[in-house]
């Protein structure tokens, strides 16, 4: 208590990124933790994607046509896709608290490299993502869903969810960093959460008027519901599984970096 | 790290947009030592602080803190530094106990020692009963403390205390106080802003005092008390007729009235003054129930040395 601390400096390059990449699992055990103390967080990881998976079967289900597919099975893919951008908002307003209240600052005062916070709640987001999925295709599986996909077709599925969290994540992560205030963070990510609504996810885009057929066929969420579908049932995957990573992998390219560019400049001395 | 100042201050600006709210600040902070920022509000206290713990650049000027400097070695600053600021930022939906852990592991301790030493520190600040509460569940003193706590978590060599005790109970507030001593004795230098003038008499080696972002004044507690000059001579009146007359009487030389208490008091440099003043007095038939000398206050030192200002910030 009454010793001062000689002072802890790392020195050459190794020692920062190592010094970054502590600071990085200190933040994503942080953020982890806050999962299982934020009620919304959970609703939204647990709830949510039961919700979505039940309501579409059996309210919806008996409706839409599919083409000899049964809907559960075409709905899926389209549900997981709901399931991440409802859960983007809760990023946002995560990133939006830390950067509005005072926790990015005392980081900021702290040798901490302060984009590991990003880190900690895109890790945080993943992971609440995948527990999602499992649930989702666990309810699935009890309403009917029929996967017929081999090892190599879930490891690709699972593959191109991740990209797409990642990258719904770190459009997320971005909108927390703009927002004005807190609420204001949900309001911005809102948005996110309709963009699937006009893609493949619920109804094949060919029943759907011109306007807004030309924008599901050519927006990002469509091949990469496209792919996990034909991936989940053993079918052709064409082109959408590539079209999908690079949508997906591209989108994760410029949001990395524009949401790292962004945090600093909202939080960077002088800037408030 | 050499020399024996761990802040170093010279020539401080910062303006926001075109509004100057640093204008030539200098200070050095002795090792081992504490300095009070003292002054009113939007004085520039806190823009001080941020500048010295990296937060924001300063204009012009420079400041260097154990020997390294804010801009150009700014990880190094951080390094050496604990920050309690103005307003609160601990982790809500963390516990009290995993919010230093935390920090201590950002800080890269070793596991085990992080643990002992959040232990230690909830201990020490009153925290050991909440601390497997979330701290969302805290009082605000409660949240304040484990602020300070995480302050302190990898025993830095220089603290910033940006007015540490505001809202803290008595009690609290003299727990501050004690771990500030003590941290003071074992070598760690302080720079602290409050506006209890008590803290700054209390802890403080100097006294800064900051109005319209320059130092006004410099020097130990005792020194400035000088400073403002004379003593106080309190006169007190049996009956609010004598009181008004006896303000009346001494209205030139600008007495401070009390008008509940019916005291009056007058600055003096002299005791042939005390004698001017009851002759005048006694002169108009007034005579005081009860006198007394007193020492001016930091209070005083405070209302004098910042009376331009006082009340035009923010
Ligand atoms: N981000 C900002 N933008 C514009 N003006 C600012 C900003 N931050 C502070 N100021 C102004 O700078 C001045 C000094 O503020 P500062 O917070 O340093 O004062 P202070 O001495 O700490 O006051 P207090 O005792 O109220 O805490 C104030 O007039 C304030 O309005
Ligand atoms: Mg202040």
């Amino acid at each position: 208590m009454n010793t001062v601390n000689t002072v802890n400096t790392p020195v050459t390059r190794a020692g920062e990124a190592r010094w970054a990449l502590s600071n990085a699992g200190a933040l994503v055990g942080r953020s982890l933790r806050h999962i299982t103390r934020s009620p919304e967080q959970l609703m939204l990881m647990l709830f949510l994607p039961t919700m979505l998976l039940l309501m579409f079967r059996y309210l919806f289900g008996g409706a839409i046509a599919t083409g000899g597919m049964s809907y559960v099975n075409y709905v899926i893919a389209g549900n997981i896709a709901v399931s991440v951008t409802f859960n983007a908002t809760a990023t946002s307003v995560a990133v939006a608290g830390d950067m509005l209240e005072g926790i990015v600052e005392r980081f900021r005062s702290m040798p901490v490299s302060s984009p590991a916070v990003l880190v900690g709640h895109v890790a945080a987001s993943l992971a609440r993502n995948l527990v999602s999925i499992a649930v989702m295709v666990g309810v699935g599986l009890l309403a009917g869903f029929r996967p017929v996909a081999g090892p190599g077709q879930w490891l690709a599925a699972l593959g191109l969810l991740v990209l797409f969290t990642l990258g719904v994540s770190w459009i997320a992560v971005l909108l927390g960093v703009l927002a004005k205030t807190v609420e204001g963070a949900s309001g911005l990510s809102m948005p996110l959460v309709f963009v699937p609504y006009v893609s493949s996810a619920f109804v094949p885009p060919g029943t759907m008027p011109e306007a807004l057929r030309v924008i599901a066929e050519n927006q990002p969420v469509t091949p990469m519901v496209d792919a996990v579908r034909a991936l989940f049932l053993d079918q052709p995957v064409g082109d959408s599984a590539w079209l999908a990573v690079a949508w997906w992998g591209g989108l994760t390219l410029v949001a990395v970096p524009l949401a790292g560019v962004l945090f600093r400049r909202r939080s960077a001395p002088g800037s408030r | 790290m050499n020399g024996e100042h761990a802040i170093e201050v010279t020539g401080l600006r910062k303006a926001y947009g075109s509004v100057p709210v640093l204008d030539g600040i200098d200070l050095r902070v002795e090792r081992g030592s504490m300095l009070a920022l003292l002054g009113p509000n939007g004085a520039g206290k806190t823009t001080t602080v941020r500048i010295l713990s990296t937060l924001l650049r300063p204009d012009a000027g420079t400041a260097r803190v154990h020997g390294f400097d804010v801009e150009r070695q700014a990880g190094a600053v951080r390094r050496s530094i604990g920050v309690t600021g103005q307003h609160t930022a601990v982790d809500g939906l963390l516990t009290g106990y995993e919010n230093l852990v935390l920090m201590g592991r950002l800080f890269r301790l070793p596991g085990r020692a992080a643990r002992s030493r959040a232990t230690e520190l909830l201990e020490r600040f009153g925290l050991a009963e909440a601390a497997s509460r979330q701290a969302k569940t805290y009082s605000g003193g409660m949240r304040r403390r484990l602020d300070l706590a995480i302050s302190l978590i990898a025993a830095p060599p220089v603290l910033f205390l940006d007015e540490p005790t505001t809202g803290l109970d008595p009690r609290s507030r003299n727990a501050v106080w004690e771990t500030v001593r003590e941290l003071l004795t074992g070598g760690v230098t302080v720079l602290l802003t409050t506006q209890y003038l008590e803290e700054a008499d209390q802890l403080a080696d100097r006294v800064a005092v900051v109005d319209g972002g320059r130092i006004v004044a410099d020097g130990t507690p005792a020194r400035l008390k000088q400073q403002v000059g004379a003593e106080l001579l309190e006169l007190a009146f049996a009956d609010p007729g004598a009181f008004h007359l006896a303000r009346e009487i001494l209205g030139q030389d600008g007495p401070r009235a009390d008008e509940r208490a019916l005291r009056v008091s007058v600055a003096v440099e002299h005791p042939k003054d005390v004698r001017r003043i009851l002759d005048l007095l006694a002169e108009r038939g007034v005579d005081p129930d009860r006198l007394g000398v007193e020492k001016p206050t930091l209070d005083d030192v405070f209302l004098t040395l910042t009376g331009a200002h006082a009340g035009g910030g923010q």
